[in-house]
């Protein structure tokens, strides 16, 4: 790994200042970010931890929904929404593994978007807020892609605020040497209609399954997709699963997840 | 270089680390402190378990200046005061819960972590918690019954496999 200078500041206003220099860059739990420094795929001149900054850590009820500050670890995630959003925080109890969580933020998964990560199915799923230092992205606006967001550089996601569904649930196929989703769904079912967002499965990252909350909208149970199909060809091709295995387990997948928030 | 202090094992401690210096290598190199072992360096394996305040963490994957003034504990601090074994590390010595022992500071250091949270787990409980945690040798069965039997629960019935 390449020597970088280390900076720990308690403010945001600080860090967006640290982050606003050349080869900057934020560092979060580190459970994504140090192990692709030790692959040589990033090499920052100075690091920004966020992990010292009490505006973006915890979890409370505010205006608009969840507030979860955006460097909380998977695991206060897991504890401290239970109460609130039952879905959401079994979601963050099922990352990785107990030391993963331990460290692993929200803000760090979200600013990375991997395509098998689990939260951005959350994010999307609720039409939750991505709030940054500068500005709040919408959840439909903020994922872009594989590994992309609508985040600018030197641009900190301080919190993201989740509307509380009436019913919701995470399922997620465990791809078992990764821990990530090899597919997941998130279902989430509010007064307005019902909003199913994919991880996992599409080339181009998380997405909505238009079709599905359309059905799911007029009769919310697993009857309800039976008749649908998921469009194969812009599914991930890969040693863990071919288009159409993954198509397919997004059907299974959704049904299964709309029995889980209806039990 | 900068110094770095922290409490180690209760002892408060420092050490000259680089920005890169990752926590396990402070921990063996700058401490000397050799237990906790480097089995993958790519987060996937556990051996390299410690607890930064209470909470088990891969310190493969921690940066030692980010955990500054944190309070560590490795697998030297997890005997007894007068050298004897913990309850936890006996267990695993008379249930066979380790072969090669390379796994077996992550492995007392993440259970260590579930029983303080969870006193008297079910046996899905220790399997689910220790996911993150890969042995080469043993099969699993004797680690999580000695876990098992460390949490005072009876484990005869339990086959030895
Ligand atoms: C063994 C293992 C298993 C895992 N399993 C899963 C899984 O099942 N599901 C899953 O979803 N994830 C999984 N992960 C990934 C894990 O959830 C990471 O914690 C997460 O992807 C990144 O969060 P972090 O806080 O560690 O971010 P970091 O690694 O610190 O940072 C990641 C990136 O985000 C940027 N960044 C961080 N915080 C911010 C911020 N607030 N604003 C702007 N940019 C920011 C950083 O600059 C960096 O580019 C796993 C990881 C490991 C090692
Ligand atoms: S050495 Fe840290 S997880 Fe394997
Ligand atoms: S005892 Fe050898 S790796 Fe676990």
């Amino acid at each position: 790994m390449h020597n970088f200078d280390f900076v720990k500041p308690s403010t945001i206003a600080d860090a967006a200042q640290a982050l606003s220099h050349e080869g900057a860059q934020a560092l979060s739990g580190g459970q994504t970010l140090i192990p692709t420094m030790k692959q040589r795929l990033a090499a920052p001149a100075t690091l920004v931890s966020l992990t010292a900054i009490p505006e973006m850590q915890g979890v409370c009820l505010g205006d608009g929904g969840l507030h979860i500050g955006a460097a909380t670890p998977h695991a206060v995630v897991a504890r401290e929404a239970k109460a609130h959003y039952p879905a959401l925080a079994a979601l963050a109890g099922g990352i990785g593994d107990p030391a993963v969580r331990n460290r692993g933020t929200i803000g760090g998964s979200l600013a990375n978007n991997d395509p098998a990560a689990c939260y951005p199915s959350a994010v999307l799923a609720s039409g939750a807020t991505v709030v940054t230092n500068t500005r709040k992205i919408a959840a439909d606006d903020y994922f872009q892609g594989l590994f992309s967001t609508a985040l600018h550089d030197g641009e900190i996601i301080t919190s993201i605020v989740f509307p509380i569904p009436e019913k919701a649930a995470y399922v997620k196929f465990d791809q078992p040497a990764s821990r990530f989703a090899l597919t997941g769904v998130f279902v989430a079912k509010y007064a307005g209609g019902v909003r199913v967002a994919v991880t996992g499965a599409s080339q181009d990252g998380v997405f909505r399954w238009k079709d599905a909350e359309a059905a799911l909208s007029a009769d919310f149970s697993p009857a309800a997709i039976k008749g649908l199909a998921m469009e194969s060809g812009t599914m991930i091709h890969d040693l863990h699963g071919t288009q159409a295995y993954r198509a397919n387990l997004v059907k299974v997948l959704t049904g299964r997840a709309v029995a889980a928030a209806l039990a | 270089m900068t110094k770095v202090s922290m409490t180690v094992n209760g002892r408060a401690v420092s050490a000259e680390a680089e920005g890169r210096t990752l926590l396990v290598n402070y921990l063996r190199e700058g401490l000397g402190l050799t237990g906790t072992h480097v089995g993958c360096d790519t987060s996937q394996c556990g051996a390299c378990v410690v607890h930064v305040d209470g909470q088990a963490v891969k310190s493969c994957t921690v940066f030692a200046q980010d955990v500054a003034g944190a309070d560590v504990r490795t697998i030297e601090g997890m005997a007894n005061a007068d050298g004897s074994l913990s309850t936890l590390q006996q267990a695993f010595q008379d249930h066979h819960g380790l072969q090669c022992g390379y796994c077996t500071p992550g492995m007392v250091m993440s259970s260590a972590a579930l029983l303080a949270e969870n006193p008297k787990p079910t046996e899905a409980e220790v399997r689910y918690h220790l996911e993150g945690n890969i042995c080469r040798c043993t099969g699993y069965h004797n680690i999580v019954k000695a876990v098992l039997a460390a949490s005072g629960q009876d484990v005869t019935k339990i086959a030895a496999e």
